[in-house]
Formats: C-alpha cells, sequence, structure tokens
C-alpha cells in the first residue's frame, strides 16, 4: 500500500525478547515484583511465619510481636501471611477455573460459529446480567460456607469474561490466511484452535487473567468478610477486616493491615495488568 | 486529444518541490524516507510519480498536505503558487487543503465515511470552503456527480458507499477531491484498488477533468501500465531520490537510467513475452506442444477435474447462501499450469478454496488425483498432502507467532513424515530452494520483507512435494521487480519439481509470463478457455477481448491507440 509508510527498519534490529521489555517497564517490574514477593511468602507461610496461626501465644490485644495480637492472642502477622495464603490461592485457582473454561468455550464459539457461538455468547450474556457479587452470595449461601465453594463459584462466575474475549478475538484471527493455511495443510479443528489460533490471541488473555485476579482477591475478600467463605480459624484477608471491625476503637491496627494488604494486592493486579497490556498491545509492538 | 503540456516549460508549475526531505524518527535516530527531491507539476499536466514500495514517493506527496505522521520532519521547500506551504501555519494549511490542493485515495471504501451518503459528505466538503446553503450545496453535489460520470447521480448522491460498486466509489472521491476546484489534485494509487476495466474508466475520467478543470494532477502509482496510460510526464522515485525525470514517450521509449530500465523490464509486458527475459518463452514453447487444449483428454493424466462445480458461501442461521460459482468445468493435466483469469468477484479465489477444500460444491465434482465427491479422514490428509496453496497476502498468510522454520515444518509435523534433526535439515534445503538462507530458520515473519515472506509461503507449498499448487494472486501484494523475481522462482521450482498448477490472478500479463492455458472467468461462470495464445492473440469472446484490452501496457504509444480506437466505439 503507498501510503506514508516509512521505510522498513533493517531485519537486523529485531526487537528486543518480551521478558527484557516487560523488565524495562515500571509498572511491569515494580507492581509484578509486588505480586513475586506476596506469592512467595503465601507459598512458604507455614515455613517464614513465627509462630502457627491458631496459637495464642501472648495476652489478646497486646503489642507483643511485630504486629500485636488479635483478640484470641493470636500473632497478628502470621496469621496475616496465612490470610494472605489463602485469599491468593483461593483467587488463583478460581481464575484457573474460569481462564480453562472460558478460553475453551470461546475458541469452539469462535472457531465453529453456528448455534455454538449463538449458545456461548448468549449463556454468557445472561450470566454478566447479574451483579457478580451478588451472585456470588447467593450462590456460595445455597452451596454452603465453604472455600472449595468460593473457588467454583467465583471461578464459574468469570468464565464469561474469559469466553467473550476469546470469541471476539477468535473471530478475527479466524479469518486471517494462515488459518486457512492450516487447514488447507491438513490440520484438523483442535490443532488449529489450540497450536495456530490461541498463540495468536494469548495477549488480551494473558492481561484478562491478571485484571482476574485482582477482581477475585475482592470477591474473596468480600464473601469471606460475609462470613461465607474462609471458616475460623483459618484466616483470610476478608475474615481478618470482619474480626478487625469489633476491635475499630481499641486496635484500628487488626483491621488496617489487612486491608492494607487487599488494596496492595489489587492495586499492583492493576497495574501490571494495564502494564501487559500495553506490552502486549499489537499497535505499540508494531513499532 | 493532444494535451495542452506539450513542451510548455514557459509555464510556470504550479507546485513545485524543491529540495524536500523528510526524516522519520525511529528508534530514537532520524531515518530518511525523501532526501532533497525535486520537480514540479503545471496547470493542467498529469505527473506521475513511480515507484516500488519505499521508495518515498507517497512520503513526498503527503509531505505537500502536510499530512505526515507525527514522528516525521521536513525540510527544503514546497512551493504552492508562490506561497511556501513548509511555513505555512495550520490555518493557512486548512485552507489548502480541498481547496487548492485536493486528494483521492487508494481505497475509496476506507477513505469515505460509511455512516454519511455520498451526497452528505459531498455536500459537508463544499460547505467546508464555501459559504453557500446546503440545498446549493447539494445542487452542486449533483453537478459534480454527473461530471464524474456517475450513473444517476440524484440516486446515487443518496447512497451510502457500501451501495455503491468501487469505481462508483473512487467516482464519489473524485467528485468530492474536485468540489473545492483544486489547483492541483493529487492522487494516490487511484486505480490499484480497481479492476482493470474499471481502471480503465477511472483513467478515462481523470484525463478528461484534466482537460475540463485545468487543474494539475498529481499521479503516485506503481503501474507502468497507469503510468503509460495518463501521464504527460514522468518522475521516477527511489529510496527517496529522484532517479530520472522525462517526458513519458521518452521515459518508455529511451530511460536514461539504469533503474528506470530495469523496472520497466520488470514489467510483465501483455503481448511482449516473446522479447522479454529468456527462459519464459523456451519453457513455454516446450510446455505448449504436450498441453493439447479440448482434446479427449479425461485420461488418467489429468491432475484436477472440475465437472460443473457449483459453489456458494453460506448465509448467516438460516438464510440463503451466496451463489459465487455457477457450474464451471475445467481440467489441469499433469505438469500444466493453468492461468484462472477474472476480475473481484468472478468466483476465481472461490474456485481455488474449493480445490484445496476450504469449501465443499453445491453440486458437481471436484477431484483431485482421483480424490473427490465426500472424503474420509484418511482420504483428506491424502488430499492435503497432494494439493498445496500459496497464498495472496504474504503478511497474513504466516502464522505471526511461529517462525518461518515452524511454519515450513509444520506440513512435516501434521503429516508426521519427519522430525528432529532431518526435519532441521529439510527446513534448510526448502529455505535454499527458495533463496533465502537456511540460517534464517529463527526469524519470524514481521522480521521479513513482503518478497521474502512470499518465499517463506511456497517453500511451505512445496514442502510435502504435491501434486497441484494452488497460487491465488500470489504476486499481487508485492513491487514489480520483487514480482518478476518470485515468478522467476515459481517457474523455476514448477520445472524441477514438475508440480501442476492453478494460478489465479487479476492480471493477464502475468498470467502470460507462465500459464500453458487460460481459462477466464466473468461472474462465477466460464467465459473462455483455451491455449495461451489463442485467448490472448485471438480471443473468441467479447468479454475477453475488454479484458484485454483494458489492462494498460507500459507503452504510451500503443496506450493512445487503444485509447482513440476505444473513444471511437465507447462514446456514444
Amino acid at each position: 500500500m503507498a501510503t506514508a509508510v516509512p521505510p522498513a527498519a533493517p531485519p537486523e534490529s529485531r526487537r528486543a525478547p518480551a521478558w527484557r521489555r516487560a523488565l524495562r517497564n515500571p509498572r511491569i517490574s515494580i507492581a509484578g515484583g509486588l505480586l513475586l514477593v506476596a506469592a512467595l511468602a503465601a507459598a512458604l507461610a507455614p515455613v517464614i511465619t513465627p509462630f502457627d496461626y491458631r496459637d495464642q501465644v501472648a495476652l489478646p490485644l497486646t503489642g507483643s510481636g511485630l504486629l500485636g495480637t488479635d483478640d484470641f492472642g493470636r500473632d497478628v502477622l502470621s496469621r496475616l501471611v496465612m490470610g494472605m495464603r489463602t485469599s491468593l490461592v483461593v483467587a488463583a485457582a478460581a481464575v484457573v477455573i474460569a481462564a480453562v473454561l472460558g478460553v475453551l468455550a470461546g475458541l469452539v464459539a469462535g472457531y465453529l460459529g453456528g448455534w455454538t457461538a449463538v449458545a456461548v455468547t448468549r449463556g454468557a450474556d445472561i450470566l454478566l446480567s447479574f451483579p457478580a457479587v451478588v451472585l456470588a452470595i447467593a450462590a456460595v449461601a445455597i452451596l454452603g460456607p465453604e472455600l472449595r465453594n468460593v473457588v467454583i463459584v467465583i471461578g464459574v462466575l468469570y468464565v464469561p469474561r474469559f469466553a467473550r474475549i476469546v470469541y471476539v478475538q477468535v473471530l478475527t484471527v479466524r479469518s486471517a490466511e494462515y488459518v486457512d493455511a492450516a487447514r488447507v495443510m491438513g490440520a484438523g479443528p483442535m490443532r488449529i484452535m489450540l497450536r495456530t489460533v490461541l498463540p495468536n490471541i494469548a495477549a488480551p488473555i494473558i492481561v484478562q487473567t491478571s485484571l482476574s485476579l485482582s477482581f477475585a482477591v475482592q470477591v474473596e475478600a468480600g464473601l469471606s468478610f460475609l462470613g461465607l467463605g474462609a471458616q475460623p480459624p483459618l484466616p483470610s484477608l476478608g475474615t481478618m477486616v470482619a474480626a478487625g471491625r469489633d476491635f475499630l476503637e481499641v486496635q484500628p491496627s487488626l483491621l488496617i493491615h489487612p486491608a492494607v494488604v487487599i488494596i496492595a494486592i489489587v492495586l499492583a493486579l492493576n497495574v501490571l495488568g494495564d502494564g501487559l497490556r500495553d506490552l502486549l498491545d499489537p499497535r505499540r509492538a508494531a513499532r | 486529444m493532444t494535451a495542452l503540456h506539450d513542451d510548455a516549460p514557459d509555464v510556470a508549475p504550479v507546485l513545485g518541490l524543491d529540495g524536500l526531505s523528510v526524516d522519520f524518527r525511529l528508534g530514537g535516530e532520524w531515518v530518511p524516507a525523501v532526501k532533497g527531491v525535486s520537480f514540479g507539476v503545471r496547470p493542467g499536466e498529469i505527473l506521475a510519480v513511480v515507484g516500488e514500495s519505499g521508495s518515498g514517493k507517497s512520503v513526498s506527496t503527503m509531505a505537500v498536505l502536510g499530512l505526515l505522521p507525527p514522528n516525521t520532519r521536513r525540510s527544503g521547500g514546497i512551493r504552492l503558487a508562490e506561497r511556501d506551504l513548509l511555513r505555512a501555519t495550520v490555518a493557512e494549511m486548512l485552507a489548502v487543503r480541498g481547496r487548492e490542493v485536493a486528494m483521492i485515495f487508494q481505497e475509496p471504501m476506507t477513505a469515505l465515511n460509511p455512516v454519511y451518503t455520498v451526497g452528505e459528505q459531498i455536500v459537508e466538503a463544499i460547505r467546508c470552503h464555501q459559504r453557500v446553503t446546503k440545498a446549493a450545496a447539494r445542487k452542486r453535489a449533483v453537478e459534480l456527480l454527473t461530471l464524474v460520470n456517475m450513473p444517476e447521480p440524484e440516486v446515487r448522491a443518496d447512497s451510502y458507499p457500501h451501495q455503491l460498486s468501487g469505481g462508483q466509489r473512487q467516482r464519489a472521491m473524485i467528485a468530492m477531491a474536485i468540489s473545492g476546484d483544486p489547483k492541483v489534485l493529487i492522487a494516490d494509487e487511484p486505480t490499484t484498488a480497481l479492476d482493470v476495466t474499471v481502471q480503465a474508466e477511472i483513467l478515462d475520467l481523470l484525463r478528461d477533468l484534466r482537460h475540463r478543470l485545468g487543474s494539475a494532477i498529481v499521479v503516485i502509482t506503481h503501474d507502468m501500465g497507469v503510468v503509460a496510460d495518463l501521464a504527460d510526464r514522468v518522475v521516477v522515485m527511489r529510496e527517496g531520490e529522484v532517479v530520472e525525470e522525462a517526458d513519458v514517450h521518452t521515459l518508455f521509449a529511451s530511460p536514461r537510467h539504469d533503474y528506470t530500465r530495469r523496472l520497466l523490464d520488470a514489467v510483465p509486458h501483455l503481448g511482449r513475452t516473446r522479447t522479454g527475459a529468456g527462459r519464459r518463452p523456451e519453457r513455454a514453447a516446450a510446455r505448449d506442444s504436450p498441453a493439447d487444449p479440448g482434446g479427449g483428454a479425461a485420461d488418467r493424466d489429468t491432475t484436477l477435474v472440475l465437472d460443473d462445480v457449483v459453489l456458494e458461501y453460506p448465509g448467516r442461521l438460516g438464510r440463503r447462501g451466496y451463489r459465487a460459482v455457477h457450474g464451471v468445468s475445467l481440467d489441469i493435466e499433469r505438469g500444466e499450469i493453468l492461468g484462472l483469469v477474472g476480475e473481484s468477484g468472478s468466483g476465481k479465489s472461490t474456485i481455488g478454496r474449493a480445490v484445496v477444500g476450504l469449501l465443499r460444491p453445491v453440486s458437481g465434482s471436484i477431484g483431485v488425483c482421483g480424490l473427490g465427491g465426500r472424503l474420509n479422514r484418511a482420504q483428506r490428509l491424502r488430499l492435503s498432502r497432494t494439493v498445496a496453496m500459496v497464498f495472496q497476502d504474504p503478511a497474513s498468510s504466516l502464522n505471526p507467532r511461529a517462525s518461518i522454520g515452524d511454519s515450513i515444518a509444520e506440513p512435516f509435523r501434521l503429516h508426521r513424515v519427519l522430525s528432529g534433526a532431518p526435519l532441521t535439515t529439510r527446513v534448510g534445503e526448502l529455505l535454499e530452494s527458495v533463496e533465502l538462507p537456511a540460517s534464517w530458520r529463527d526469524r519470524y515473519p514481521h522480521e521479513l520483507s513482503g518478497g521474502q515472506r512470499q518465499r517463506v509461503g511456497i517453500a511451505r507449498a512445496i514442502a510435502l512435494e504435491p501434486e497441484l499448487l494452488i497460487a491465488d494472486e500470489p504476486t499481487s501484494a508485492l513491487d514489480v521487480s520483487v514480482q518478476a523475481r518470485v515468478l522467476d522462482l515459481f517457474l523455476d521450482l514448477q520445472q524441477r519439481l514438475g508440480f501442476s498448477a492453478l494460478f489465479i490472478s487479476h492480471d493477464l500479463a502475468v498470467v502470460e509470463t507462465l500459464a500453458d492455458r487460460i481459462a477466464v472467468l466473468r461472474d462465477g461462470r466460464l467465459v473462455e478457455l483455451g491455449k495461451r495464445e489463442q485467448v490472448l492473440h485471438a480471443p473468441k469472446e467479447d468479454y475477453t477481448r475488454d479484458l484485454i484490452a483494458a489492462a494498460p501496457v507500459p507503452d504510451p504509444v500503443e496506450q493512445r491507440r487503444r485509447r482513440t480506437a476505444r473513444a471511437g466505439t465507447d462514446e456514444v
């Protein structure tokens, strides 16, 4: 095409690999670093916490230990790290369910079209038309307040978000000639969906994963706050905020600490998602 | 129809570029795109700026209107009448655009706003520059549409762009461009997106407008046929510099610069293959005798047989489909290249897609090496080894997330033919057979030029040594000099590997360079099928004749002769 196209860059100026560009992006490196620390702490929680989260180690509501003790005399720092572990595991498991189901549904609907597409998109619309948190509360209340149910409910609730994004992306990729080329070479639909189409729509899926994690952390915190999630003595960030609320005037730090952790994780996930979106945006990558 | 331009150097140019340079800021440094370019265009003159992609021909003319992206800088001088446009303010430029210099774009579908009727858009353009009432502007719009020979201008003014044909859209674009009586009209590849017969009409229109409006016209093009047909003077650009500037007759008769000569040589010239590059005629001559068209060749040696094939694109849920091909029968013998020619919408690509199995015929049958009808899984796999396809757009036919080595290796992996080290070696061999270094296997498509990508596409297609190759406009997205090399490569490989080929193209001249037989398609029906010589030199059908006559040849004298011949019959 003869529009104002600058002369093509010489072929030797190959783009830096994605991870290197990611490190150079301050939003990704800072938010990602913070999340990495949080994830490591959560993974190693039983090892690194100074006390068991169930044990009474000092008098209730005293300043002993780094962050003091709670109303049962348990170490707040240990409970905070364990609570973060609970929240992150629940959120991650839920997002994995959402991503796997959503990507599969979107791929199939987008690639095969026809009635599959109608079913998937309408189903997604129906699910999306309810406020997610309200639906989650109702569903967990019916299924029973258990962490496993929280994971399933959040996971299912976020399937449509993935399905819709993937569906739309597949529609644009499906008509590309390289998909026809794969079909002409004799590739079956499964192989084309997973090997040809999926890598080309990875970017929005990655971004959506990061943003969904942040939503999932919030929803889990909300459900646990209402007593529908983690059950005592297991701490989660939501239950700790709920417990801290009763002692707001005596010891506000009991509420503030878990709240700050929630805010930090959610913020970091959102910033990371924005950074990834910029990094993976094909219009920017083209330069 | 002698022009008023003939050697009138006393007339001052209305638009002049004076040592214009344009640089792009890329990755922190200034990359020159245009390097000190000077040329001028006089009133009533048609100047063609010719060059391949990256030559700076578009950039230098877009610079006139100040329509360059923000990461650019201009230096030198651009004079419009007595003014220097480089130093014009934004407000001054607004007055210049449309009123003094107007632009016609390549793709009228994207250059027109889809949510307004063309009438509304022309009215808008008129009211931008003149204080007139809506009613007066509307009247003027209809006049303009009449001026550009739009059929039923009153009705068409109320049409939306998508309701018009490509040629009609381009007419609407031109009407909009001339609405402000511009002194200079810049046309950027005005006919590239159009079919040849429509292209001929638009070129006629531009020539006619020059006489009627007295505007200077600058045509940016890569097509030497368009240049020969339209231009009075030609500027040849390459890598941001003017390599040659000459009168159109002088340029084609005796090009001074080496590059111009090479460019002219690379252009496939309908009806002149015999005197062209060396080996094509030999090959064609050798090929002519065994391929006996029309003979009762229903024996085993046919690679492809289409028998009364009807093809439809399915409609959306429950709606009727669109019938693209109405009963086409043809066959290709072993080792033969059949050129399938037609304008857009003729169904030529659809046939190609059906042959490779991307589309199933509604009725009739397609047989490839004995494989036809409903296929089971094993037969489908065998079919995909027997037929391969080279796609039109090399930018989109390679998976951008796969290295070119992986793309070429894909057919081997799919059919579990090779793996591991032997596969790597084979991929390297294939890359070398399309004249690319084997060490490039780890590169990605975006790191390659268009011609290199198409070579990769060809390497992938021949990977499993297919019996039949479908080439769907494989060179239409490439520059002429690149096209010539890719066509050479294609012929070379065909001779070495001996595959049969269905070569789909809109360009008769390209088909002439390599096809043994030619099939002409129109509106999904086969118009004519015969030996190359017969179809091109003694066509039986009127449509074939029109098609040949409409294809501009890179020869101004010939074009002039044809034009007068056309004027005799057409202008009723």
